[in-house]
Order: C-alpha cells, then structure tokens, then sequence
C-alpha cells in the first residue's frame, strides 16, 4: 500500500483485494452491540472539507470513529479559507496541530495530489473527491457492494470482479465517481460500458479501458450491474442536452428499462439521486437497488482504508472473526 | 565612447571573425586578425579586446511579446527587473504587452512605459497598445493617439484576451493601415474556453481538467486571416501553439495574405503530459498541447510558417503558483532561457542553423514590430545591438539566478544548452561574461 490514496488508478489489483477483504473484516464490527475498534486510538485524522458534502463527511467521521482515532472536522465555509487563506496555509496550520492523516474534499481536480507531492505536509493525505477527477473510496465501496452481490460475500473473500459486465449512465464528464470507477474495475478485471450523450463523455475518452455507448437500451441486457450518476440540472443550460424531459427519456432508468437487465443484475447509484431525472422512484426503491448497502459500505471501506494507511502491522479485526467461528 | 573588439567570434555560427565597435556603432568586420585599422580611424592600443573564440556572434534578440507588468503588478516585475532579464538573455528590445494595470490603452501609458525603459537603459522597450478600452473588446482604443505618442506604437494586442468580436477585429484591421500598424491577435475563442485549464484530449479527460480545445484557437486563425485578406491588411498571430493552426497559416501564406505568427519557447519543448504533476508551473495559456503540437510547430519555425520565436514572458509571484491548479496564475518567465530553449529544440536537432536562429528571433520580429535598429546584418555602419553565446555550455536552469523579479519558470533543474555571456545595447554593454551591467 502506499503512504497516500488520491486516484483509483495508483492501485494495484492486490492492494484493491486487500482493501476489499479488510472492509469485509470492518463490517463485523457493524454487527456488533460496540461498533468499535482501538486500533487508531490516539491518532488524529481531520476531515477537510472545502465542498460541502454531507454523506461523505459522515461516512468518513464514522469510520474515524469506529476506528478511535479523533477526529477534527474543518470546513471552509466560514473559515479562514473564506478569508483568502490558501490550500497550503490551511494544511500547514493543521499538521501544526498534530495531525496524522487529511481526509481532503476539495473543488479542485488535483488538490489532493498537490497536498500530498507539494512538500507542504507529512501527514497522510486520503482524497475524499477532487473536482471532476477522482473519488477512490467511492470506487472502492462500490466495488466492495458489487463483489458481495455478485461473487458473494464470503466467496468473494481474495476475490476480483473479472469478467462482470458494469455499465455507468450519466454525466461522464464531470463525474469523478466515472473516472475512479472506470479505473478501478478495469484493475479489478471487470468489462466496464459508459453510456450517455456524446456531450456528456469527455474528449479523449478513448483511452480510458471501457467501451463507449450512446444507447441505454441495447447495453442494458449485457449487464451485470448498472450505475446512475446523478445529472445535474445546470447542464441542461449549458446545452449538454436540450431538456431534463428528453435527457431522462433518453438515458433515465425507469421500471421498463430495468425489466430489460438480466435477473441477477444490481442498479447502483453513488447519491445523491435526482429522482425524476436519471432515476425513477420505482427503480431506486426496487430489491434490485443498492443505494442503501453502498451507503453502508462506505464506512466499511473508508475504515479499511484508515487502517491499512495508519493502522501499520497491528491486527485490525482478525479476532473478530475468530469469535464469529 | 566605447571602442570595442571581439575576437574570433563565429559570427552567426559561420566563419571566425573580428568585429570592432566603435561608440554605438559597428565600424568594422574582417577575417580573424584582419581588421584594416587605418581605414576605421580606430587605434589597435585603444580598444578593449573580448576573446570570443568559439563562441557565436548574433545581432541582439528582439522579443516581440514580452509582459514587463508595470504598472500595476510590480510585485511580480518591472520596467527594470524585466529589461535585466531580457539583457541576460540577450535581447535589445523586447514589446511590452498592454494588459497592465491601468491598460495601456492611452498615449499616456505607453509613454510612461517607453520612459521608463529609456531611463533604466537595458534595453528598448516598445510598448505594444490595447486594440480596445480596457481590453475589454467593446470600442477602439485611440490607437492614432498612441501611434503618435513619443512612444511610436505600431503594435495593437488585447493579448491576455482575444479581440473576439469580428466587426471590432475589422474595423481594427482597417483602421491601424492608416499609419502601417499591425494588430497582433490572441486567438481563443472565448466560449469555447469557458472554465478552460488546459489543452482538452487525453490527459484532461484523465486529469478532469477542463478542456481547452485546439479549435477554440484555430477557429479564430481561420476567420482573422481571411478577414486580413478581405481590408487588405496584415495580421499578425500571437503564441500559435497547435498543428492545426499551422495549417491555416501555411494556407494563408500561400494565398498571399499578410499574416505572421509566433511560437513561445515553451511550445516547442513542453507537452501536456507535463500537467500530469499538478504543478501550476506549467499551466499557461494557450496551454502545453502534445507532442504531435510540439513537432508540427518545431518544423513550421525551420520552414518560416511561423515567422518568430516570442517569449510570451509571463511573471507571476511565487503565491500566484505554489497552490492547487485550478486557483493558479496562467503563464511563464521566458526571456532567460528562450535562446537555450530554441538552441536545445531548433539548432541541436538540426531544424536551424545560428543565422536562421537570427533570423527568427532579431532580423523578422524586428522587422515585423518595426523597431529601427534591431534585428540588422552584422555589417559595418549598422548598430552595434550584438550579443555573444557560448553554444558549448550545458547547465541546469536554476530560477535563484534570475535577473526576473519572479521565478515560474518551467524549467527548473532541467538541463539546457547555450548561455548569452555578452549583450551590447548600441555599443554599451549590458551584459559582461554573464553578469550585468
């Protein structure tokens, strides 16, 4: 593993198993009466947070906190940062504070990686989405929820996602959950398909290691898992599509469209869901949903991430599965 | 005055010769050891002899696209701190950019501007005036007033943002024939850079970076040289930086239009993969393009599509650059490596030889700026605006030396060829073995 974890891409197959087993690991701990662990007691992790996002944050604090680390949570809105400091003051004034590890979320494509190669500070820097770049502990839980569903969740132990069929809808080009998917499931052995308008699908996307479509309907039958990305309105006035009306008749899942995916497939949805829009409310409360387990998931994940960064050699939860047996 | 000769210098990369200065001139140009000094009126005990063996001779570099940031943004360079760095890189005359704080888009900007290098004496600088107020694209500037200022200005540019209204490009085309100016464009088409962070393909589709499409540039070529060819005007096209773009003026050329263009150093070396770091040290615009940019516009230069190297240098202060990419300034420090860049990307590949270096960056932006003096033949009777480098050094670049007030250079700890050890400014020197003056 390396000292930091800012793109999908810097992961190797063995380190994304080992993250996904360690999560299995983690979430024992959820089915416990105490959902906690020692094992980052007396470290500290800040949640830096220059975007608002509040399901990432808590996820992130929860898993913080079931690990025992302390946790400090700084976001800019009214901060210094809303007085002209700069990324690198903010950083530095923190790590002065004695900080082990950044959990960083910032508007920026790249922030996370300036903080971890500028130089600026020592502490572990964990990318918690980056402008329109990447979002690996995303990509990460989403992986994790589709090994469970489809490998299973005991059989997928050691396990890779090689040869399953994922297909991401929706706005590519301003979607870091695409790029860290895309990255990730292609180290993982999966055949990935991204569908949407050719305006949503950014230029130079034929080198990324997916297939390119602009038809939902004939892909959909093909699939494994299918995963929304949420379309914002705004694009619509950008001229990324010409009305919400068309755009969700043309790429929206709705029940017809999910009949037409084969029986085991799952439908993902990173959130927030814009229900109406690229989703409809049948499909997003159907079986087949997984919106919720992603969501649990991701404390599972981001706690595996916090250990294998900090947690060093020490066990994590390897007696809990004693206890189990 | 200064009597001066410089002994055994390949003069434009040819033969060795002695070439003596006497004052501000060059009086004299002979074989080694051949100067014939009863006819120059010269005693041999009275001149200061330069040994330059070895080293290479060229009439001093002229940069058609310099930003000197006073007034207005002293922090990051002077009227002085940017003539030093351009005397260290051997130019004689450098045009200041408007986009200062106020815009030069009055006569009494552009003479502060023309004074003030006239009094600190590193070099001429020639201010370049707004086409429009405020460079805000919307009405003329009063570009006859700033012609016939003391300061003569003959080269119009919004450069910073593109004139990118046509009936203000034409009517500015037209209107600056009336005293043989020309308008030097910054070709961005505005809406198609919206957001813009860097050249748009693969690495921004990687990066999710926005994208700053080669078209947005070459669309704006396309329509400006065929609105010059419709007034019957000449255009002239700042920091061209794709293959594309080379293709529209390679066709215009062959149509006859009258249009010229520059590449900037940093287009012929860097690529986008650069940006790959996140280090705002190389975001500029227009941005690093790929490599397959890079070669088109290296062969463009050795066949004359493009016309001149132009530094487009760009200081910023040391906070403008040490943040995240999205928050940083756009733009380089160039003046003192540009000769080293063009020798590593041009000379060294065999694409120009030293009177082809001197004929793309002195004699054409000379000529193309109209700045009297500069960019003539090493030839007696013609004014001595010379420099000397020695083509053998190899070093590594570090910004701590610069003469520049600002350091964001791209370059940093990487190695180049070449070093200007001399700069003579009318026969003053300016710069000695590398230092100034």
């Amino acid at each position: 593993m390396q000292r930091h974890l800012i793109s999908a891409a810097d992961l190797t197959r063995d380190d994304a198993v080992l993250i996904l087993d360690t999560a299995e690991e983690m979430a024992r701990v959820a089915d416990r009466p105490i959902k906690k662990l020692p094992t980052l007691r007396g470290r500290t992790v800040v949640n830096l947070f220059f975007e608002d996002s509040t399901r990432t944050r808590i996820s992130f604090e929860a898993a913080e906190k079931r690990l025992s680390a302390d946790v400090i949570n700084f976001s800019a809105k009214g901060s210094s940062v809303s007085k002209g400091e700069s990324l690198k003051d903010t950083a530095q004034t923190l790590e002065a504070m004695g900080v082990d590890a950044v959990v960083i979320r910032h508007g920026a494509s790249g922030a996370p990686y300036r903080l971890a190669t500028s130089g600026w500070i020592d502490a572990a820097v964990i990318n918690a989405g980056d402008g329109t770049h990447q979002h690996p502990t995303q990509a990460l839980l989403d992986a994790f929820t589709m090994r469970r569903r489809l490998v299973g969740r005991d059989a997928g132990l050691g396990r890779d996602l090689a040869g399953k069929r994922v297909t991401l809808v929706g706005d590519v080009l301003h979607s870091r959950v695409a790029r860290s998917n895309v990255d990730l499931l292609h180290t993982l052995g999966a055949e990935v398909t991204l569908v949407a308008p050719p305006t949503l699908i950014p230029v130079g996307v034929e080198s990324w290691p997916c297939e390119v479509s602009y038809d939902l309907d004939s892909t959909l039958p093909k699939c494994d898992a299918v995963m929304m990305l949420r379309v914002q309105r705004e694009r619509m006035n950008a001229a990324f599509f010409p009305t919400e009306r068309e755009y969700s008749r043309r790429y929206g899942l709705d029940g017809e469209r999910m009949a037409r995916l084969p029986e085991h497939a799952i439908v993902m949805h990173p959130g927030p869901m814009v229900r109406g829009m690229e989703i409809t409310a049948e499909v997003a409360d159907s079986d087949r949903c997984t919106v919720v387990e992603q969501v649990a998931n991701g404390v599972s994940i981001r706690m595996a991430v916090l250990y294998l960064l900090l947690g060093g050699n020490e066990p994590a939860a390897a007696p809990i599965r004693t206890e189990e047996k | 005055m200064s009597k001066i000769l410089i002994h055994g210098a390949k003069v434009l990369g040819g033969e060795q010769q002695d070439v003596l200065i006497d004052g501000e001139t060059i009086a004299a140009t002979a074989r080694q050891g051949g100067i014939d000094w009863s006819a120059t009126g010269v005693s041999a005990e009275d001149v200061e002899v330069i040994e330059a063996e070895g080293k290479v001779l060229l009439p001093g570099l002229v940069d058609l696209h310099t930003h000197l940031r006073e007034p207005g943004r002293e922090d990051s360079e002077t009227v002085l701190t940017g003539t030093r760095a351009a005397a260290t890189g051997g130019y004689t005359a450098v045009f200041a950019m408007a986009n200062t704080f106020p815009v030069a888009d009055t006569a009494g900007v552009v003479e502060q501007v023309w004074r003030l290098g006239k009094e600190h004496g590193y070099c001429d600088v020639q201010p370049i005036g707004a086409v429009t107020v405020g460079l805000e694209g919307r009405k003329l500037a009063e570009l006859g007033a700033m012609h016939e200022s003391a300061a003569g200005v003959t080269v119009f540019s919004d450069d910073g943002k593109c004139v990118d209204d046509a009936v203000i490009m034409r009517r500015a085309l037209e209107y600056v024939k009336a005293f043989g100016g020309v308008v030097a464009q910054h070709a961005q088409e505005p809406r198609l850079t919206e957001g813009a962070q860097m050249n748009e393909g693969v690495v921004s589709a990687e990066l999710g970076l926005g994208g700053w499409p080669a078209v947005a540039e070459e669309s704006i070529i396309a329509r400006d040289v065929l609105l010059a060819e419709h007034v019957g005007s000449r255009v002239h096209i700042c920091h061209l930086s794709t293959a594309g773009s080379v293709e529209i003026v390679r066709w215009a050329k062959s149509r006859g239009i009258q249009v010229t263009a520059e590449v900037t150093p940093h287009h012929l070396l860097l690529t986008d993969e650069l940006v790959r770091t996140y280090n705002p040290v190389y975001k500029v615009n227009p941005p690093l393009r790929t490599e397959r940019d890079v070669m088109a516009l290296r062969e463009a230069l050795a066949d004359g599509t493009i016309d001149i190297v132009a530094t487009d240098h760009a200081p910023h202060p040391h906070e403008d650059k040490d943040c995240e990419w999205a928050a940083a300034a756009m733009g380089m420090v160039g003046l003192e490596t540009a000769l080293s860049v063009v020798q590593e990307t041009m000379v060294d590949t065999g694409l120009l030889d030293w009177a082809g270096v001197a004929d793309r960056m002195s004699a054409k932006p000379a000529r193309i700026g109209q700045a009297a003096g500069h960019g003539r033949p090493v030839s007696a009777g013609e004014p001595a605006n010379l420099i000397l480098v020695d083509t053998a050094y190899r070093g590594q670049v570090d910004p701590a030396g610069f003469a520049s007030r600002s350091r964001n250079t791209p370059y940093q700890g990487r190695e180049l060829p070449g070093r200007v050890t001399h700069t003579w400014l009318r026969g003053k020197a300016t710069l000695v073995d590398g230092k100034l003056t």
